[in-house]
């Protein structure tokens, strides 16, 4: 774990140059997409953005403070169903509002289960995660306004608005627009006051508190942080899938697929969900392709356990250490 | 709503039954996590392989699925003190236990249930015994023996380990790691070795565990996560470590699940263990019979 020290001295953009040249790249990878103009390069394009989003989200919490939040599908599926909603209800709504309605409900409900749990040990908000994962899923497969079991349909508009071409480039498009969003908040919360609070709880609790850090708030705040993040990552996914059903929503690949890519990657900075994200979501892409979709799903598992065994820092760790 | 006191009372004792099963659930739980501060969220995963291979022997061999499992309890044993000497060398000696062990057990769970889907694929499977179906009839009272056999034996069970926990040296080293390692470790007894010989027990149970999942209800690979939420919210309502706790704590969410599943639906069900968690957690974090 880098420590405090590293950290200062690591040579670094401003805010601004940081978010402008994110924002260049997300331009480029996107005109990339348009220049090569096939629908599958935006489809796979989604599904990779789409966990960098996840993985960041995941990491804002588990990489930089230490708590592990299993229910990721939870938060995800909360953004997804508040779109089926709205979108049952006003189906006009722009998908950007709905991504921020699904990320502010997600978000409060983090900071709930956070509020409730993260008084006790580390291990006892995991577990509740991992319960709540449950509960979620049952609420919705009971919630026959959503479809319940049966699951809900969500008409794709045949074109894009704005862009042009087909839909499927919006949805990528505004993906990007999110990885963006979320690697800048990751960025600079690692290199403001709050990231050395979430340092120094995950390095060891009990003399942050001792020296001040007001841990429960930190911790909060981290929690409603990423589950906002998580649940817009889930928001475009009706719009995505077309047709969405509780055990297609709550999938454990989400979860796992969002805890490995940044324990792959490395938790320590930014860098590493986005690292894990490309490299584990373009094997998988790529596994799907040339063998079966079932082996695929089993990458990211052994993936995980190989690395957090063998090389806990990640690949960024790798990289470090070589220098 | 027409309360019949019949179906309350049958709602009430096929709870204490489940109970009896959640108890055998819950117990290599209670060994990992309450004794041995290991939190195994796969545990529901070596089940669901106990369940498999119950299946397999019966389908493939016609060997009751109880006396299958029993068989491969040993196999099992040593599945667990492997799973544990992994754990220690990767995370317990780096003292990395929060994050890396926990996804680590976290990767196994889904690993384990992706391959029983390539293996067997996702069609539910049953097993076939004499005890499943019939039931005993006393008055009101109907007491299917496909609870009733599982409750029986998860007894047994839970009783074993508690007179081999109190009465034999290992079993008190067990306990006595528990409390406090270094002081163990002081008295000549290496506590890596205790804790892989007590993991090893507690994946065993679990393959009992699984022959009862398999006999209670059909199983298909994803069902081992909603045994997770029951599992740990039976060991934190019981208080960790504490068998007896553990016991009652598995029968009042038995109940609980019982009487929901009875006047709610089935469906409303594994919420049920969710809500007892989080208000546990929120309320008396050390459980019923806790330290």
């Amino acid at each position: 774990m880098a420590s405090l020290a590293d950290r200062q001295a690591q040579p670094g953009w401003g805010a601004l140059p940081f978010t402008l040249g994110l924002v260049l790249v997300a331009a480029l990878i996107f005109s990339i997409g348009r220049w090569i103009d096939n629908s599958y390069v935006f489809f796979a394009g989604y599904v990779v953005a789409q966990y960098i989003v996840l993985g960041t989200a995941w990491n804002i919490l588990g990489g930089y403070t230490g708590y592990v939040n299993f229910g990721i599908t939870a938060f995800f599926a909360i953004g997804a169903y508040s779109t089926v909603v709205l979108y049952k209800l006003v189906p006009a709504v722009p998908l950007p509002v709905m991504i921020a309605v699904g990320g502010v409900l997600a978000g409060l409900v983090g900071f709930g289960t956070g509020y409730l749990t993260l008084r006790l040990r580390g291990v006892f908000f995991s577990i509740a995660t991992l319960a709540m994962a449950v509960v979620v899923q049952t609420l919705i497969t009971n919630w026959d306004f959503v479809g319940g079991a049966r699951g809900a349909y969500v008409l794709r508009p045949r074109t894009a608005p704005l862009i042009g071409g087909e839909y499927v480039q919006y949805l990528f498009l505004v993906m990007l627009g999110l990885c963006v969003l979320a690697l800048v908040t990751a960025r600079s919360i690692e290199r403001s006051a709050l990231g050395y609070g979430f340092a120094a709880i995950r390095d060891d609790e009990a003399a942050a508190e001792a020296s001040g850090v007001p841990t429960l708030r930190l911790k909060l705040i981290a929690t409603a942080l990423s589950g906002g993040f998580m649940g817009m990552a889930g928001a475009p996914l009706p719009y995505y899938v077309t047709y969405l059903d509780p055990s297609s929503g709550f999938s454990l690949n989400y979860a796992v697929n969002a805890i490995a890519m940044p324990l792959i990657g490395g938790t320590s900075s930014w860098l590493g969900p986005v690292i894990g994200a490309v490299v584990v979501g373009g094997l998988q892409e790529y596994i799907r392709v040339t063998i079966s979709s079932a082996v695929n799903v089993l990458v990211a598992g052994v993936l995980l356990v190989v690395f957090v065994i063998a090389a806990p820092q990640g690949i960024v760790g790798l990289f470090q250490r070589k220098r | 709503m027409d309360v019949s006191l019949d179906l309350l009372f049958n709602a009430v004792i096929s709870g204490l039954l489940l109970g009896g099963f959640y108890a055998a659930v819950s117990l290599g739980v209670a060994i990992s996590f309450g004794l041995l501060d290991i939190v195994n969220i796969a545990h529901p995963a070596f089940i669901l392989l106990g369940s498999y291979v119950a299946f397999t022997a019966n389908t493939v061999l016609g060997i009751d699925p109880i006396l299958a499992c029993l068989i491969a309890m040993p196999a099992f044993y040593l599945l667990g003190m492997l799973a544990y000497q992994v754990y220690y060398i990767a995370f317990e000696r780096r003292d990395d236990q929060s994050l890396r062990g926990l996804s680590f057990f976290f990767g196994l769970l889904f690993i384990t249930e992706v391959t029983l889907v390539l293996i067997f694929g996702v069609d539910y499977r049953l097993v076939q015994a004499a005890y499943i179906g019939p039931s005993l009839k006393l008055g009101i009272v109907e007491l299917p023996l496909r609870l009733l056999v599982p409750f029986l034996v998860s007894m047994v069970m839970v009783v074993t380990l508690q007179l081999f926990l109190s009465r034999t040296f290992v079993g008190r080293a067990v306990q006595a790691v528990a409390q406090d390692q270094g002081a163990l470790r002081l008295m000549a007894a290496n506590p890596v070795k205790i804790k892989r010989i007590a993991f090893g027990i507690s994946i065993a149970t679990a393959s009992l565990a699984g022959a009862f999942l398999i006999i209670i209800q059909p199983v298909e690979p994803s069902i081992g996560r909603d045994y997770i939420g029951r599992v740990f919210a039976i060991c934190v309502l019981g208080g960790l470590g504490s068998f007896p706790g553990m016991v009652i704590a598995a029968m009042t969410l038995g109940i609980a699940e019982s009487l929901t599943a009875t006047f709610f639906g089935p469906s409303w069900a594994p919420a049920v263990s969710f809500g007892v968690l989080l208000l546990t957690l929120a309320v008396r974090p050390s459980g019923i019979l806790g330290r």
